[in-house]
């Protein structure tokens, strides 16, 4: 229900799981495919829709659109009636819950009834009433805001009153005529008929379905067009034909039939959707076809996901085993029923009762009865409440995450959205990243940088600054800018554009010759080739595109030409809005030289026009001023936008568009219009996308075309007219490779000038495919193809595209939590592997791979040197590993370890090396005969790039890691391209960015930007899992001690089913008297503080290797449950032994003691103590008391058989009972305790070691935690230096004189050490704090270090390196102490293994590639124009 | 709206926004409370052997000497104890306990002689002992209908099907029904002193004060109210089947007698395990004696009606004396000290672990 979504925009947001998922066009979508191969008879295809009016009197029946929906939507999945059996029915479907009622059921058959029925019933009932309870509130609000919706006010024509009269939507019918007017919504699906507009548009924004802000503009059906007249809906009687009812957006087929019998075609641009909201557009009629439910926009309502969290699957085996568990209890006990039963044989004892009906039951059917009973009485062994609780739990956690201040954006207003509201915990399990590049990694907010027009390079940097700066000079630099002002956005933005003055002289030159010869009636062909490639290189950035022209004005009005300029009261307040925004954005961006100049430079335009030009005409002047004020440009991607600012600011304005016709503003000729012929529209199949206009001056039809230059490049005219246009190619390619190689996104213009004859075969076919209802899209695909051919090259441009903030820190950090981050993006190689760069991804001492080949067998081979390489180098890292990595790799088979692998155990080694493929070979590696030997060469690098890819290449992608690795997959992306990705990993992740709300709506979260990932996954991710993960434990601990105390005494019963324990307790200690610790616990318990989680990434790893919840640990548990049973059973069982005690006097007492021994347990795992915890925990312990005292109280003849009347009230007068609840809870946890402290001291995890570090004074933490990211920044050494402070640190008096002079051991330690020392005393003397803090702290670290050094095994490459380490690191700390800054030592150690040759050092600009097995590489067959140069 | 082109934030935030849904520019920012942040103050305990050390010291310390006490308490307590099933041809009660009939009509009575080597100084609890009866069996301690021993007398007439088989009997209702009142222990006990003279004195035995209170005056009742005449109370109603004499006859003692007899609502509270004690006399400190019961020989009087033998079971006489901590049971006494010293002893540990590896680290680094 869209429109309900995006009015409320806080609603939306919060309650995301309602929101609604856009479902995209897919080619491959079987029902579609299947509905065109399929050919059925008309009728079940197409919908017919006839005016109301013309039916208005023959009641309902005669009317042919009675058969459809109508507006009114109920979104309520219940009614009052329908509300209980069909929630119960949907609760059933859920297996936990059947079972639960088979149990409670069975407790009604006489024979094995173990509790009274009702009770039984009771905690089945209060699970059912509580979900039914949240369905029954969400049902009611669904219904609250569909009585809103369906009561909102629009206006629809009424025959009778014969005019427009005001409805409520839900009154809307299919074949109603309704008035829109300006910001109204659209109630319905409606095919536009008639706009106030007079080039007949509507303007609608469509942010509600698709997220994309823009405007679109809707054109009136093509019939309609032509009436001068206001549209009267009396006279329509046409008849439309349309599709059925589907929920593709993109898509709308049919046609109207006129009373003349003449058809006309009706295409998705006709149709204005339901919960658009209509801009720029004073009025508009249109008739519904759609309404309802049968609205694209509710078709496209698919409720939430549901998905399974890893921690839930390994639940749900270890609740399976809990299964086991139960039946082998019950087994045991029934056998042991039949046996005790049998010793007596005939002799029956007086004990035994026969059955009520006095009959006499033979030990084996008492045993099968038994059974049945034992099942009911350990039925608390399934954990009725863990289902409900994990739900509550994860409810909490993501209102947590919502609430994160950090995870919040001021810039945009919007914080991070759970859509999955069932995956918290994955978050914490994650280990591969794949990303989208492009507004993921970067901004998405490009500045035109670069062009080339005619084979000629304007750099756009008069003070050559821009040249100067390498890309990675450049990264570290703008990072830290970044980081300084914090918004940078804010400072360049898409029109800050610098025009080069050479260029601007040339169109200038230009356009004045063109005027000239205008006048004189010249021909325009007399043009020099290379001033003519100048103006129509910005023609075709001005027009090739589909940016709609907007004022800025608070009612969006589009600029109406007819009407001449904007008052001028408004557009020079406006101007002067924006040069105090632009005042105090210089202040903002003083820090950076670079963005002060370009704001300079941007105040010269005007000056230079002045100079430079002839006096323009006045007109022309004017309407320039305007335009600068006032004009907006509206684009549907970023690049487009930038494009057309960019030719603005060589004054070749876009100032209309219209759908047939483009105004453009060009210096001294003033406004042209071009007739728009054509717009064959992007896609990412083509890349390119192509106008066909009429050209104003030349007359000539032009085709203008834009698109990725290797796309282009192939399309371009062989080179027949001369050596000139030959080199203009190859030296726009070349220029093309430099801009790639700093990072810029490239795109080629073209254009082609197409005759007469040609345009009108070609129009021909063309309109052929586009009146075509089957297959329209492949026809006019096909059309395109044949179009945009033999073009002649005008240019290519250089777009940048900013890093967001934060992203290399971002990456490095989620690098260090152990997370292996693969880049796929649609970008070219250069452009990504430079980006790649810029973030960190890449690091120039790594050495990369690179697989380019252009055939299957070229990509087989190219694998398979890659694994030789990667043994061969790495052999000498460790003679173990390599050998394992050798027969891995021989094996590819058996690379992949059956079960998930923790990297703790797996032989794989990640290298430090980076691979980049290209989309072509990876779509040869992705073939199944290959794609086990592309795993093995990805999985050892460290980063993987993948550029070029296609968003199904991305999906396989992950498809292909999730499956084959078994690991945990994360896709991150922020455009409709990545949706697939997002959808196939195990959760994805939308960023809310600039393309639109695809990625968003498709995703399990979504972030306002990507350096929140690291919060998210790190911190949140970490915490709802170990929280998760330490509940779910807790819960099968809890409840299997709880049934091992009844089975315990199963022995002393004759195996009989009996309780010691009062049902009561039994039925109601999980849900209530254990129940709220363990939530409070599960919701807020923080193993490790948010700073030192952010600030140790490798913490994230203890979660990735599953260490909070492994397998071995549910036994582990289960033991200590059982253990903990046996105490809580037998102390007072020997206490009690022959005593005249009574059975629930005996049994209350062990329920107290269990209820103490459980949560003092959850007392040990709690590692924060809030004020809830202590909250929950005595709320708890006085609730059971409460409850027991006023139960025991309450009837004297009733609760049979227990009939515990006063017995509490006695045990509390009775010491024994307080000598035993001191002494069994201490018993039963003290292994437990003992464990704790012993793991904490001798052997503690990684995390353990944060929380130590937790403990510590903020500012000691600080120093070591900077220290520390010193030590993971540098992948030298497992030992790093900086260790060896903790020696000279006085630890007690005693100590200091050893410490501080230190016999030199190693000739190593002595140099370490002397550094080391002197470091130490200037920190220790800062330091405020008592020294035992920083020795313990250090020593923390030093475990961490170890761990670190186990779970990434790269590091142990620097093996081989020992015994260069001590130069390279003394030096590393003579030359800076301090954090991040540090320049990295060359990686002279690796030389020892291997020779290893840097990357960098070669230049970007050249091809990086493997070197030495590579040389071969390179001479494979040249994979297409990449690798000039 | 188009935030592509143009800083979002400006007015074209407002339009997004404000919409025609309404709503006024609210900032979505969360709030900066300790509790949405997670920011709670918070104790993080650290388990290391450093931390709990003193936690296992305290525990041994506070352990053990409770431990003595309880020991030494419950070794204060005299307890006697004798077995007089007569499983053995020698026994008194061998004869009578071949007999395996709930029924006989002839009692059969044997005496055991005792000795008692040493004095009891207070009240003296005197129980019976059984073992291997199986009164926690869960059919056995369902078998009773609550309503009708708290007097109901519809429940009297008809007794709860919790009862059956022992609900109806020749079409009467049984009264008490159930398995559990159906099996009451019905032994008599008497005890005799054999004064060194060679007289036999009979012990008074208090029938009464053995249940607890409330049930004696609470949970029971007898029907009719408070009527006296229980014959008439419980008339049309049968006695339970293994019984000699209807409930009404349990005692000549008014107060005592029917549902409230103490016996039998001592008999109703189920034990928790097979070998059990129930209270069945009290021997009250007389005022003028020093001695309950002095040192010397006894007899033990059974009427011995009760058969175990069918089930293996053994039938005891207890004499004990309590203390404020119940009978004798040197158990909890044993447990108290025995876990304090592992406690001790692990605190022992934990200190070494702590000296010798809470700093393994460094040291370990230094070595390096």
């Amino acid at each position: 229900i869209i429109p309900r979504g995006t009015w409320r925009h806080k609603k939306t947001q919060v309650k995301s799981r309602r929101g609604l998922r856009v479902r995209f066009p897919q080619k491959c979508d079987p029902r579609l495919t299947d509905e065109h191969s399929v050919c059925k008879t008309k009728e079940n295809k197409t919908r017919t829709v006839h005016a109301n009016i013309l039916y208005d009197n023959a009641k309902g029946e005669e009317n042919p659109n009675r058969h459809y929906a109508n507006n009114k939507i109920k979104t309520t999945k219940y009614t009052l009636l329908s509300f209980l059996p069909k929630n119960l029915f949907e609760q059933f479907h859920r297996f936990a819950n059947v079972y639960f009622v088979f149990i409670a059921l069975l407790n009604f058959v006489p024979v094995v009834n173990a509790f009274q029925p009702e009770l039984a019933l009771a905690p089945v009932v209060f699970i059912l009433s509580v979900t039914a309870i949240k369905d029954l509130w969400e049902d009611y609000r669904r219904h609250r805001s569909d009585k809103e919706i369906n009561h909102m006010d629009c206006l629809v024509y009424s025959r009778v009153e014969r005019r427009y009269v005001e409805k409520y939507w839900k009154e809307v019918r299919v074949g109603d005529f309704i008035r829109l007017r300006c910001n109204e919504i659209l109630p319905a699906d409606v095919l536009l008929l008639t706009s106030s507009d007079p080039d007949r548009l509507c303007h609608i924004e469509t942010a509600t379905l698709d997220g994309e802000t823009n405007l679109k503009q809707r054109q009136v059906v093509r019939s309609f067009f032509d009436l001068d007249c206001d549209f009267d809906p009396t006279k329509y009687n046409s008849i439309i034909e349309c599709e059925k009812p589907n929920n593709d957006l993109n898509r709308f087929r049919g046609y109207i039939i006129h009373r003349s019998g003449r058809r006309d075609a009706l295409y998705k641009e006709n149709l204005l959707l339901r919960g658009c909201t209509i801009r720029n557009t004073e009025e508009a009629v249109g008739i519904v076809i759609y309404a309802g439910h049968e609205t694209k926009a509710m078709l496209n309502n698919n409720g939430p996901r549901y998905k399974r969290s890893k921690l839930e699957r390994q639940m749900n085996v270890d609740v399976f085993w809990c299964v086991i568990i139960l039946l082998v209890m019950c087994l045991f006990a029934a056998v042991g029923h039949g046996l005790w039963m049998f010793q007596y044989g005939d002799k029956r004892p007086v004990f035994d009762v026969l059955s009520p009906e006095g009959t006499d039951l033979s030990p084996i059917m008492s045993a099968i009865y038994l059974f049945l009973t034992m099942i009911i009485v350990f039925q608390v062994l399934i954990p009725i409440s863990l289902f409900v609780s994990i739900e509550i739990v994860k409810i909490c956690q993501v209102f947590f995450i919502h609430q994160d201040m950090d995870l919040y954006d001021e810039e945009t207003d919007s914080h991070l959205q759970c859509r999955a509201l069932n995956i918290t915990e994955d978050l914490g399990q994650m280990q591969y990243i794949f990303s989208d590049k492009t507004g993921t990694l970067t901004e998405n907010k490009m500045v035109f940088r670069r062009c080339t027009v005619a084979g000629v390079e304007y750099s756009h940097d008069p003070h050559g600054q821009w040249t100067s700066l390498s890309c990675h000079t450049r990264s570290p630099r703008s990072s830290r800018y970044l980081l300084l002002t914090d918004k940078p956005s804010s400072v360049l933005q898409e029109k800050d554009i610098t025009p080069d003055p050479q260029l601007l002289d040339k169109v200038n030159e230009c356009s004045s010759q063109m005027d000239f010869m205008r006048f004189h009636s010249q021909p325009m062909s007399q043009l020099p080739s290379d001033l003519s490639d100048i103006i129509d290189f910005f023609i075709a950035l001005t027009i090739c595109n589909t940016v709609v022209v907007s004022s800025p004005n608070q009612p969006r009005q589009k600029v109406k030409l007819s009407e001449g300029y904007a008052p001028p009261a408004l557009s020079s307040s406006l101007i002067t809005n924006r040069s105090s925004n632009r005042g105090c954005s210089s202040i903002l961006s003083s820090p950076s030289a670079e963005s002060t100049l370009t704001k300079l430079d941007e105040e010269k335009p005007p000056n230079l026009e002045h100079t430079f030009s002839p006096v323009p005409p006045c007109y022309s002047e004017k309407a320039w001023a305007v335009a600068e004020g006032e004009l907006r440009y509206e684009a549907e991607s970023p690049d487009e936008a930038a494009l057309v600012y960019a030719a603005r600011a060589y004054k070749c304005s876009l100032v209309g568009r219209l759908p047939d016709q483009v105004t453009v503003e060009l210096p001294h000729l003033g406004k042209l219009s071009f007739e728009l012929l054509h717009t064959l529209g992007f896609d990412s199949t083509r890349k390119r996308m192509s106008v066909v206009v009429r050209h104003p001056l030349t007359d000539q039809i032009t085709v203008y075309t834009k698109g990725a230059d290797s796309v282009i490049m192939d399309l371009i005219k062989p080179p027949n007219t001369g050596e000139n246009s030959h080199s203009i190619v190859y030296r726009t390619q070349n220029y093309l490779n430099l801009y790639a190689a700093d990072g810029l996104r490239t795109l080629c213009i073209a254009k082609k000038v197409l005759t007469k004859e040609e345009y009108a075969c070609w129009l021909q076919r063309h309109l052929e495919a586009e009146t075509a209802i089957q297959g329209r899209e492949e026809l006019l695909f096909e059309s395109a193809l044949r179009l945009e051919t033999n073009l002649h090259l005008l240019g290519a441009t250089g777009i940048e595209d900013r890093l967001q903030d934060g992203v290399p820190e971002t990456i490095a950090s989620l690098r260090k939590a152990g997370l292996q981050i693969w880049v796929l993006t649609g970008d070219k190689q250069e452009t990504a592997v430079n980006i790649a760069y810029a973030c960190k991804l890449l690091e120039p001492e790594e050495e990369i791979l690179t697989l380019n080949a252009d055939s299957q067998e070229a990509c087989a081979l190219l694998l398979e040197e890659s694994l030789h390489y990667i043994q061969a180098k790495f052999l000498c890292s460790s003679a173990d590993h390599a050998a394992k990595a050798f027969t891995a790799n021989f094996a590819p088979f058996e690379i992949y370890p059956s079960s998930s692998p923790s990297s703790s155990s797996v032989p794989f080694m990640v290298h430090r090396l980076g691979l980049v493929i290209d989309g072509r070979t990876l779509a040869y590696a992705l073939d199944k005969s290959l794609e086990d030997k592309f795993l093995a060469v990805a999985r050892s690098c460290r980063s993987v790039l993948c550029c070029r890819s296609t968003p199904l290449q991305k999906s396989m992608v992950v498809k292909l890691v999730r499956n084959k690795l078994k690991v945990m997959t994360l896709a991150i992306g922020d455009g409709a391209n990545d949706v697939s990705m997002i959808q196939v990993a195990d959760v994805g992740v939308g960023i809310s960015g600039q393309e639109g709300m695809q990625a968003v709506m498709a995703s399990d979260f979504a972030l306002p930007r990507f350096r929140y990932l690291q919060k998210l996954l790190l911190v949140h991710g970490h915490w709802c899992y170990s929280r998760l993960a330490n509940m779910i434990l807790y819960f099968f601990y809890k409840n299997a001690m709880f049934v091992a105390l009844i089975f315990w005494y199963q022995f002393y019963c004759g195996f009989s089913g009996s309780a010691m324990i009062d049902q009561w307790y039994l039925i109601f200690f999980n849900l209530m008297f254990s129940a709220f610790p363990q939530l409070i616990t599960g919701t807020l318990d923080k193993d490790v503080s948010a700073e030192t989680l952010q600030q140790l990434p490798q913490l994230y790893i203890s979660g990735q290797n599953s260490e909070e919840y492994k397998p071995y640990m549910f036994w582990m548990n289960m033991i200590d449950a059982f253990y903990q049973s046996l105490v809580c059973f037998f102390i007072p069982y020997f206490a009690y032994a022959d005593s005249d005690v009574d059975l629930f006097t005996w049994g209350t007492p062990i329920t107290t003691l269990a209820l103490f021994t459980i949560l003092l347990h959850l007392g040990i795992e709690t590692k924060t103590w809030t004020w809830m915890n202590w909250l929950s925990i005595s709320f708890s312990i006085a609730l059971f008391f409460t409850v027991a005292l006023c139960y025991n109280a309450s009837c004297p003849t009733c609760y049979s058989p227990s009939n515990p009347y006063w017995t509490m009230q006695r045990l509390l007068q009775d010491p024994l009972f307080y000598f035993l609840c001191v002494i069994t809870p201490v018993t039963a946890l003290l292994p437990r305790y003992f464990y704790r402290a012993c793991q904490g001291t001798l052997f503690p995890s990684p995390v353990q070691v944060g929380r130590q570090l937790d403990k510590l004074p903020a500012e000691t933490r600080r120093n070591i935690l900077s220290l520390s990211r010193v030590k993971v920044g540098s992948p030298l050494s497992t030992k790093p230096p900086f260790l060896s402070l903790a020696k000279p640190l006085p630890k007690g008096s005693n100590k200091t004189e050893k410490g501080s002079f230190p016999s030199p051991k190693a000739s190593q330690g002595s140099i370490l050490q002397t550094h080391d020392t002197r470091k130490c005393h200037k920190r220790s003397q800062s330091e405020p704090l008592g020294p035992k803090h920083s020795e313990k702290s250090l020593s923390d670290l030093y475990t961490l270090m170890s761990t670190e050094g186990d779970t990434l095994p790269y590091t142990k490459d620097s093996q081989c390196l020992d015994k260069t380490l001590d130069v390279s690191v003394s030096s590393w700390i003579t030359s800076t102490p301090q954090t991040d800054s540090v320049e990295l030592p060359p990686d002279r150690g690796s030389s020892q293994c291997v020779r290893y040759t840097r990357n960098s050092e070669e230049g970007l600009g050249s091809e990086p590639s493997v070197h030495q097995p590579g040389r071969r590489t390179e001479q494979r067959p040249e994979p297409a124009s990449l690798t000039t140069s | 709206m188009m935030a592509s082109t143009y800083n979002a934030k400006d007015e074209d935030g407002h339009i997004t926004v404000a919409g025609p849904g309404g709503g006024t520019l609210r900032s979505r920012k969360p709030e900066n409370t300790a509790f949405k942040q997670q920011r709670l103050p918070a104790w993080q305990p650290i388990l290391t052997a450093g931390t709990v050390l003193p936690a296992f010291f305290v525990i041994g310390l506070i352990f053990i000497p409770i431990g003595i006490g309880l020991y030494v308490t419950s070794n204060n307590i005299k307890e006697f104890e004798i077995d007089y099933t007569g499983v053995d041809m020698s026994s008194p009660c061998f004869n009578c306990s071949q007999n395996f009939s709930w029924n006989s009509t002839r009692p059969c009575t044997c005496s055991i002689p005792f000795y008692l080597d040493q004095p009891y100084e207070s009240n003296v609890f005197m129980y019976y002992g059984l073992s291997n009866f199986y009164q926690n069996h869960r059919r056995y301690v369902k078998s009773r209908d609550d309503s009708q021993l708290n007097g109901d007398s519809e429940a009297l007439t008809k007794p709860s099907k919790e009862c059956e088989p022992y609900a109806f009997h020749d079409n009467k209702p049984i009264a008490p029904c159930g398995a559990i009142a159906n099996s009451m222990f019905n032994d008599s006990l008497e005890l005799f002193y054999n004064d060194p003279n060679g007289t036999k004195v009979q012990i008074h035995l208090m029938k009464t004060g053995i249940a607890w209170w409330t049930d004696k005056h609470v949970k029971f009742r007898n029907p009719g109210g408070n009527n006296p005449n229980l014959t008439v109370a419980f008339q049309g109603t049968t006695k339970p089947v293994n019984w000699r004499k209807p409930v009404y006859e349990l005692d000549s003692d008014q107060e005592n007698d029917g549902f409230i007899n103490e016996d039998f609502i001592v008999w109703m509270r189920t034990a928790a395990l097979p070998t059990f004690r129930k209270l069945y006399r009290i021997i009250q400190k007389k005022k003028d004696m020093v001695l309950t019961l002095p040192r010397g020989n006894y007899t033990l009087e059974v009427v011995y009606n009760y058969p175990v033998r069918s089930f293996e079971g053994r039938k005891r006489m207890i004499l004990s004396t309590i203390s404020w901590m119940g009978g004798k049971n040197p158990f909890l006494g044993i447990a108290y000290i025995t876990v304090g010293s592992v406690c001790f002893f692990l605190g022992v540990v934990l200190l070494i672990i702590h000296h010798k590896y809470g700093n393994r680290n460094n040291s370990a680094d230094i070595s390096n």
